[in-house]
């Protein structure tokens, strides 16, 4: 019995001083500041930052090789935040927030042939430029729903809707899509142009009722030219969004019908 | 020279219907140059040629329109005379966009307009290697069966490595198309003359003709046309397979020797496979300085009224040549451009004829099977069929489920997309889209990395 006791005694004072001993010389010492910054990110792990969840981008952005206030979903809070803990400024963000550039639905925009492959805009794209019509124009199959961590974005009658309530702007589907349509905007606009096809009017209308065909009706309407609340690329109006058109009067007057003014889109047309 | 019974075969493949009868028998028809078209700046592998007209200027035939730009590239030339309309981007016969040239074919040249410097024939002879391969070059000549491959890159190996068998693919196992079998039987001296110049460029390699046993005619037309030909020359009859004309299976069957995974080339083992077209294209270019202006197209279907082998100009629109062919008599229900296995599914008729337009397809509703992809049932039927020993069933599930890495790990970059698999799958899945689609994201991905290694390189040297 006593040999017993001072045996398993002896083995746990040899182990402790042993972990005692690696406690001192073997630690890691991590920067303590990882921690405090994982904390007050978002948590989301949705890999807009481009880095494996929050825990990733917490290490780069204390080792200083990640940029401060990539973190989309955080906005500019939790730039701030960031900023406090490594002691640096960190510069105003605004939040952003998707936008699906086309509103050609079944009805409105015309499909050129039955495409019964594989159900995802890359595929579609690749086979003879997908189905739709318009080579510009939104496939719907789906590419940037998938890749959504908040299911903000869903297909409707053949057209990808982004939810801006749920959206946290980590620009994952600007990526997925394969026809390049969807853009960051900031989260305070409302007045917005769905429409991504630059051809010329005509042409435009061959394969769309409701596409852009560059009339510059909405930059006259807004004060022309020199009010810059519109950019054109080709026959494509853009809105400025550093300088955004206030009166919403000019989206019912479009004649293509392709503007809305919609504090959240997805309830759009 | 003899003829001789294709000694290996290699694993899997199909038996497709070939449907060749459609246009087996018509002679090749030379086709009126239509008034537009539109000459595509990417009609070959590689970097798209740098176009060096405008809207409004005047270009001759054989003029040079578009610079080959980089080292795997091909120079376009003007494949009529006439008025540059616009050069835009147009879409081509797989679905990516390229720059084109249209041409108004009808628009009376300027008669102050100075002639262009034809390619002077050349004694092949007498040539030295190099000038016969410049001139390969300068034609623009491509790989004419498929893929587009530039044929002067092809027939200048890297140092060290030496091509020991010239291959001459006329296997044409592709089904509906009879233009490279037109080509045997009607050009069989130019394919004589075009082997004799490239055996002279790479080194009297030994030649093998592999042809599939169903043209018994064209067999018969080579053996003619090579009975008094000095060297090493067999005529190899291949069994009728499904894909007997890709290249890698085509090396196996008739010399017995595997190409490795990519990015291992066939000169790697030492061959080096052109389609029949192009060798007879490369006798033109050198014997008659002719450049790559034109080929023959299979226009076939059951839904066209007269099924042709057409002669047409490179650009010529897809409505411009079924009109040659009389139109539809029926309902068309999918146009394929090329053939039906590997050919891709157009939705506009606009598109212009490339270098590497083998077939232009209509077929009616009760040719085109429309379904939808179902759950894998693991019978196994792609594994069979497939004849780069891959795992189809694998990867297609892989693929589903956005696992990208898996399908790489399964080897997913050595499929030749013939399509064997999905031709026989039960469940209709679409496999060999899944694996084009992983091969285009991993090439993405490559490209990438590249580029960023690249950006690295250049911050810090």
């Amino acid at each position: 019995m006593t040999v017993a006791i001072v045996c398993i005694a002896g083995i746990g004072l040899v182990a402790a001083i042993a972990l005692a001993l690696a406690d001192k010389y073997l630690a890691v010492r991590e920067d303590p500041r990882i921690g405090m910054v994982t904390a007050v990110l978002p948590g989301a792990n949705c890999g807009g930052c481009g880095f494996a969840g929050c825990d990733g981008y917490a290490r780069a952005l204390v080792a200083g090789t990640a940029p401060n206030g990539a973190c989309a979903a955080g906005g500019d809070a939790c730039a701030q935040a960031c900023a406090k803990i490594l002691g640096v400024e960190a510069a105003a963000t605004e939040k952003r927030v998707a936008l699906v550039k086309c509103c050609g639905t079944r009805s409105e925009a015309i499909r050129v042939g039955d495409y019964n492959g594989i159900c995802d805009c890359n595929v579609a794209a690749a086979t003879a430029g997908g189905d739709k019509g318009c080579r510009y124009g939104c496939l719907g199959y789906g590419a940037c729903a998938n890749v959504c961590p908040k299911n903000a974005i869903s297909i409707h009658d053949g057209l990808a809707k982004v939810d801006k309530r749920l959206c946290i702007g980590c620009g994952k589907c600007v990526k997925a899509c394969p026809k390049h349509l969807i853009e960051l905007v900031p989260a305070s606009a409302t007045i917005h142009v769905l429409c991504n096809n630059p051809d010329k009017g005509p042409s435009v209308r061959k394969v769309c009722g409701v596409g852009c065909m560059g009339c510059h009706m909405c930059e006259r309407l807004s004060g022309g030219k020199e009010a810059g609340h519109f950019k054109f690329d080709g026959f494509l109006a853009k809105v400025n969004y550093s300088n955004p058109p206030e009166d919403a009067a000019i989206v019912a007057k479009c004649p293509a019908k392709c503007m809305i003014e919609d504090p959240h889109f997805e309830s759009g047309h | 020279m003899k003829t001789v019974k294709s000694p290996f075969k290699f694993k899997g493949g199909v038996h497709p219907d070939y449907n060749k009868e459609l246009a087996r028998e018509s002679a090749i028809e030379r086709m009126a140059t239509p008034a537009e078209l539109v000459v595509s700046m990417s009609q070959h592998l590689g970097a798209p040629a740098k176009c060096i007209v405008k809207a409004g200027d005047f270009v001759r035939r054989g003029q040079l329109i578009g610079e080959k730009n980089g080292f795997i590239s091909v120079c376009v030339r003007a494949s009529a005379d006439g008025q540059v309309k616009a050069v835009e981007k147009r879409l081509g016969p797989a679905g990516g966009m390229a720059d084109a040239v249209i041409l108004d074919t009808t628009a009376a040249l300027p008669e102050d307009l100075p002639p262009v410097e034809p390619l002077k024939p050349l004694d092949w002879k007498n040539a030295t290697r190099e000038e016969l391969l410049k001139r390969v070059e300068e034609a623009g000549i491509c790989g004419m069966g498929g893929a587009g491959f530039p044929s002067a890159v092809k027939l200048n190996p890297p140092p060290g490595k030496r091509c020991e068998y010239l291959i001459l693919n006329g296997a044409e196992c592709e089904p509906y198309l009879t233009a490279d079998f037109r080509v045997m039987l009607e050009r069989a001296d130019r394919i004589r003359t075009g082997v004799e110049i490239m055996r002279k460029i790479l080194g009297m390699p030994a030649v093998r003709i592999a042809i599939e046993a169903n043209k018994p005619e064209a067999i018969a037309a080579m053996e003619k046309a090579f009975a008094d030909i000095e060297g090493n020359v067999e005529i190899v009859v291949l069994p009728v397979l499904y894909p007997q004309g890709s290249e890698k299976h085509q090396i196996y069957a008739t010399v017995g020797r595997v190409v490795p995974e990519p990015p291992a080339l066939p000169i790697d083992v030492g061959c080096v496979v052109e389609n029949v077209g192009t060798v007879a294209a490369i006798a033109d270019a050198v014997e008659k300085g002719e450049p790559l202006l034109e080929r023959v197209t299979t226009v076939s279907g059951d839904a066209v009224a007269n099924p042709k082998n057409v002669l047409a100009p490179s650009g010529t629109k897809y409505s411009d040549l079924l009109a040659f062919c009389g139109g539809t008599k029926e309902d068309a229900a999918k146009v394929i451009s090329g053939g039906t296995m590997m050919g891709f599914a157009v939705s506009s008729l606009d598109i212009g004829t490339t270098k590497t337009t083998s077939g232009l397809l209509f077929l009616t509703r009760k040719k085109v099977f429309q379904y939808s992809s179902q759950a894998c049932i693991n019978c196994g039927r792609c594994l069979r069929a497939c004849p780069m020993n891959l795992n189809p069933a694998e990867i297609s599930k892989a693929v589903e489920s956005d696992d990208i890495k898996t399908a790489e790990d399964a080897h997913v970059m050595t499929c030749i997309e013939c399509g064997a698999c999905s031709f026989g799958c039960p469940a209709y899945r679409t496999i060999t889209q899944y694996c084009r689609r992983a091969k285009n994201s991993i090439r993405a991905r490559m490209a990438a990395e590249r580029a960023a290694a690249q950006a690295a390189k250049a911050a810090n040297p």
